[in-house]
């Protein structure tokens, strides 16, 4: 065991663990930030994307002992209110059927629109190709990351 | 109380002890404990003065609606769509309905959530909740008021009367309301549909600001107070038991409580419910999952431990071979004379199909939060069948089912796998015998190879078309792992000469429903069948389609359990898919547009695909169009087509690249790196969807909009390179040309 001071969400967490313990399970059994899901634990499914460094990673493989460089920012985080352009456009469009890969998706476009703020479908592609949804709600999560494209434009355009 | 579907307490005795605790006791015997269930929810506690018509309903002095989902929310949208229709009913605000997951309990009728049945059976029963409630409210106003009841409306939360332009809020008439007699709730006014304001419109899922916020909804987000991490390995050899296994090393490993056989003699044949294997107990996941990695143990060899999927293709050729009429085939239907038709037909045409076993893969793996405490026992289960897991879990532990509580959680994907509790029943195995909460976690691999799978199968058919190009004769042998075509599963009545033959390979392999059951494939396999046909016919696959389901309106069912087929439904979403996609527009080689029509869990579907075959073989599904007929009303527009959106990607998905392979009585995937699942850039880019309202009552739309994908899209690959897929998954047919 190894103590380790862990940046998330811009809060500081210490913790006590194996120093090979997956940043997921960090999350979700000692930190209780539960919204970052275990899907495959191979780096396959998406569904435990966190930003590190504001790039996307996932936690399933991602020691502890990596991950307490970086700054953290899981689901939880993503905004302070849920009302992040893709937390918005998610609810609007009703993207979500059970729901399980959300946050990893939402992650995932959260790092693209960061750095491509107009992504085309081809973008969406290459970014998303990592996060399986079984529901196969594809098509409205495409549909989603260009409505949140949107969103985030307006409010800025609104925001002198 | 009444229950829509039944009767526990009398709903007099029920409404008096409610009304003497201000609400309070009754439901909170039943709702109180359910918090943990839905976390993040605040207390969820009655609130004095409270009115509480039926179990469905609180409506509180503030005006704040509570309506209670009973069934499992696995994604179909059902926590949203049914309380939709009781505040439709009731004429509340939707803005003021908060939506609170009920706990199994015989009061709110049936709670499973499988076949697509939620709506059918319980659609009329939440319209009159709702209707009971506001019956009531607006009888309050009106004795208030000294006015008929029959002068006054309901809607937004509030009664009315026109005439003297008088209103009151909800929350207003709590008081009077409660002291009123609840009528019979077969005799209150329902709405007429066509005054709906709510349902039929788009409402977003009551849950979407708890999912994109990482709120802990599922089962495996779950914690309680003193709470272990379990983990449970079984034989991959399926229904083998463990002889001994190195407990004391894996015991002494870092975090680790426990380690344990749960040695069960277990009838044969029995591949679900609990099965013997071995427990580790940790202080965390990881702990556990770590621990598991040294965990060795010496299994039998298993029932079936040499059963390989090249064996059951082999058995079932010899089965096709053998005479009709031998022992190993049991003749399901016989009409007309099927030789003389074939002897007389213009043309023949025979083919062999086949798919695999495939996994349910849902994303949330298999787990559950048990805590046993002598003879008592409370679960927090995604479970789809919370009442099958009671029974088990209380015959697993030797208690009273009615010992066992078992709260709801959301689903992280159920598709049939969780109407089956083996995760449960191994959570509480564990629970008893470390006496605090235990969360059991499945990893990708256990749930990969201990699912119980959608079965393969292999189908030899042969048919004729007589030379006027209609289908003259069918003759199809089915070769199955357990569950065969029926006596009246589509084309049979719709050909004068007609043979079914079923045979089963006796095999080891844990099966259950995935989503449309059966349909999923027989769906494809007789459509691609019928494509050739009409091909060998000579005629467009639309016309020949429409002209074997005939001008009757419904044929009737077989026997005394028979299923009618209402043909006047098929061929009128047959007609508007070919209509909506432009069928029979010209294409470029390498192109081309496929139909796939089925009838499913009550729901007549018709889809046309459009895809593209590059030279080299690379399919793309530019588009889908589907027509759909689930009856008079689409509850949640938005929820009902997000439905068909998923089930055309997800049989995509199903029918492209999943596949497991079957090899000395296991399977040999382990992970979602070896079984290729739909991703973001193969998903189909264009879908358009038809709602067609018919005078039927409404039902499901978890399953029925899956099976049509697969022939639309085999069909359309044909009509762009001449290539016909006759085995699944898709990508082992090589669809290059040139």
């Amino acid at each position: 065991m190894s103590k380790f001071t862990l940046q998330v969400n811009g809060r500081s967490h210490q913790v006590d663990v194996d120093s090979e313990t997956p940043l997921l399970w960090v999350l979700r059994d000692n930190l209780e930030l539960v919204g970052t899901k275990f899907g495959c634990g191979i780096a396959q499914c998406g569904a435990c994307t966190v930003l590190l460094d504001g790039k996307p990673g996932r936690a399933c493989v991602t020691p502890v002992s990596t991950a307490a460089s970086a700054a953290i920012t899981t689901i939880e985080g993503l905004s302070t209110d849920g009302q992040h352009p893709l937390q918005k456009a998610w609810c609007e469009l009703d993207v979500a059927q059970c729901g399980y890969c959300q946050a990893g998706q939402i992650m995932s476009a959260a790092a693209l629109l960061a750095r491509n703020p107009n992504p085309s479908d081809s973008d969406i592609d290459d970014a998303l190709a990592g996060n399986l949804c079984r529901c196969a709600t594809y098509f409205r999560i495409r549909a989603g990351i260009h409505r949140a494209a949107e969103l985030a434009a307006a409010a800025k355009e609104a925001t002198p | 109380m009444s229950s829509p579907h039944g009767t526990m307490l009398d709903r007099r005795s029920f409404l008096k002890l409610a009304t003497i605790a201000g609400g309070g006791l009754v439901l909170g015997h039943y709702i109180l404990p359910s918090a943990g269930a839905e976390a993040g929810q605040p207390d969820e506690g009655t609130v004095a003065g409270e009115f509480i018509p039926n179990a469905f309903i609180r409506i509180a002095p503030d005006g704040s609606v509570t309506v209670y989902s009973a069934r499992p929310e696995v994604g179909q949208g059902i926590k949203t769509s049914l309380p939709m229709v009781v505040a439709e009913e009731l004429g509340a605000d939707w803005r003021s309905v908060s939506v609170v997951s009920a706990p199994l309990d015989a009061v709110f009728g049936p709670q499973s959530a499988g076949g697509s049945t939620s709506t059918p059976t319980s659609y009329m029963a939440m319209r009159r909740m709702g209707a009971t409630a506001r019956t009531m409210l607006v009888e309050a106003a009106a004795e208030t008021w000294g006015v008929p009841a029959g002068e006054c409306t309901a809607s937004d939360g509030m009664v009315r009367h026109a005439a003297s332009g008088r209103s009151m809020k909800f929350g207003d008439l709590v008081a009077k309301a409660s002291s009123l007699s609840v009528p019979d709730e077969a005799s209150v006014r329902l709405k007429n549909p066509r005054d709906f304001t709510l349902v039929g419109s788009r409402v977003g899922g009551v849950d979407n600001p708890k999912v994109v916020t990482g709120a802990p909804l599922f089962g495996i987000d779950q914690k309680r107070p003193g709470m272990v991490y379990a983990v449970y390995e079984k034989s991959p050899v399926w229904g083998a038991r463990p002889l001994s296994a190195n407990l004391d090393d894996v015991k002494s490993l870092p975090g680790v409580r426990d380690a344990f056989i749960i040695d069960r003699t277990v009838p044969e044949g029995q591949l679900t419910g609990l099965v013997p294997g071995v427990a580790i107990v940790a202080d965390s996941t990881w702990a556990a999952f770590s621990a598991r990695k040294e965990l060795q143990v010496q299994w039998e060899p298993g029932r079936f431990p040499k059963s390989s999927w090249d064996d059951f293709a082999r058995q079932a050729q010899d089965l096709a071979k053998a005479e009709q009429g031998s022992p190993a085939a049991e003749e399901t239907r016989r009409d007309g004379d099927i030789d003389k038709a074939f002897a007389g037909a213009a043309r023949v045409v025979e083919a062999e199909y086949s798919y695999p076993f495939i996994s349910h893969a849902n994303l949330e793996p298999q787990n559950c939060l048990a805590h046993v405490q002598g003879d008592r026992a409370e679960i927090w289960a995604p479970t789809q069948n919370p009442g099958a897991a009671r029974e088990l879990v209380a015959q697993v532990l030797g208690v009273a089912p009615e010992n066992v509580r078992v709260n709801i959680t959301r689903i992280g994907g159920g598709f049939g796998r969780r109407l089956d509790s083996d995760p449960t029943a191994e959570a509480a195995a564990i629970s008893q015998r470390m006496g605090v909460p235990v969360k059991l976690t499945w990893d990708r691999t256990d749930d990969m190879q201990h699912d119980h799978y959608r079965p393969g199968g292999f189908h030899f058919l042969k048919g004729a078309v007589d030379s006027q190009g209609s289908l003259s004769a069918w003759r199809s042998h089915h070769v199955s792992f357990g569950s065969n075509l029926g006596a009246d599963d589509y084309p049979a009545r719709f050909v004068p000469n007609y043979l079914l033959l079923n045979s089963k390979l006796k095999n080891g392999i844990p099966q259950g429903p995935w989503r449309a059951p059966g349909s999923n494939t027989y769906a494809w396999i007789i459509c691609s069948f019928l494509d050739e046909l009409a091909h060998a016919a000579g005629k467009d696959p639309v016309a020949f389609n429409l002209a074997l389901l005939g001008s009757a309106d419904v044929v009737p069912g077989t026997g005394p359990g028979g299923h009618p087929y209402n043909a006047a439904r098929m061929r009128s979403v047959v007609k508007l898919v070919a209509e909506k996609s432009g069928w029979g527009k010209s294409l470029p080689r390498g192109k081309g547009m496929g139909l796939g029509y089925y009838f499913s869990h009550q729901g007549y579907i018709a889809e046309v695909a459009e895809v593209t075959v590059s030279p080299t073989g690379i399919l793309k599904v530019d588009r889908v169009v589907a027509a759909v007929d689930v009856g008079s009303q689409i509850v949640n527009l938005s929820g009902a087509e997000n439905q068909v959106q998923g089930s055309i990607n997800d049989g995509l998905s199903a029918a492209w690249r999943q596949e497991l392979s079957i090899r000395r009585g296991r399977v040999v995937q382990g992970n979602l790196n070896e079984y290729p699942m739909l991703r973001m850039p193969d998903a189909v880019r264009q879908i358009e969807i038809h709602f067609l309202k018919s005078n039927y009552p409404p039902t499901g739309l978890g399953e029925p909009a899956l099976p049509p994908l697969a022939p639309a899209v085999s069909n359309a690959i044909f009509a762009a390179t001449g290539i016909r897929v006759r085995q699944f998954p898709i990508s082992r047919t090589d669809l290059s040309w040139s």
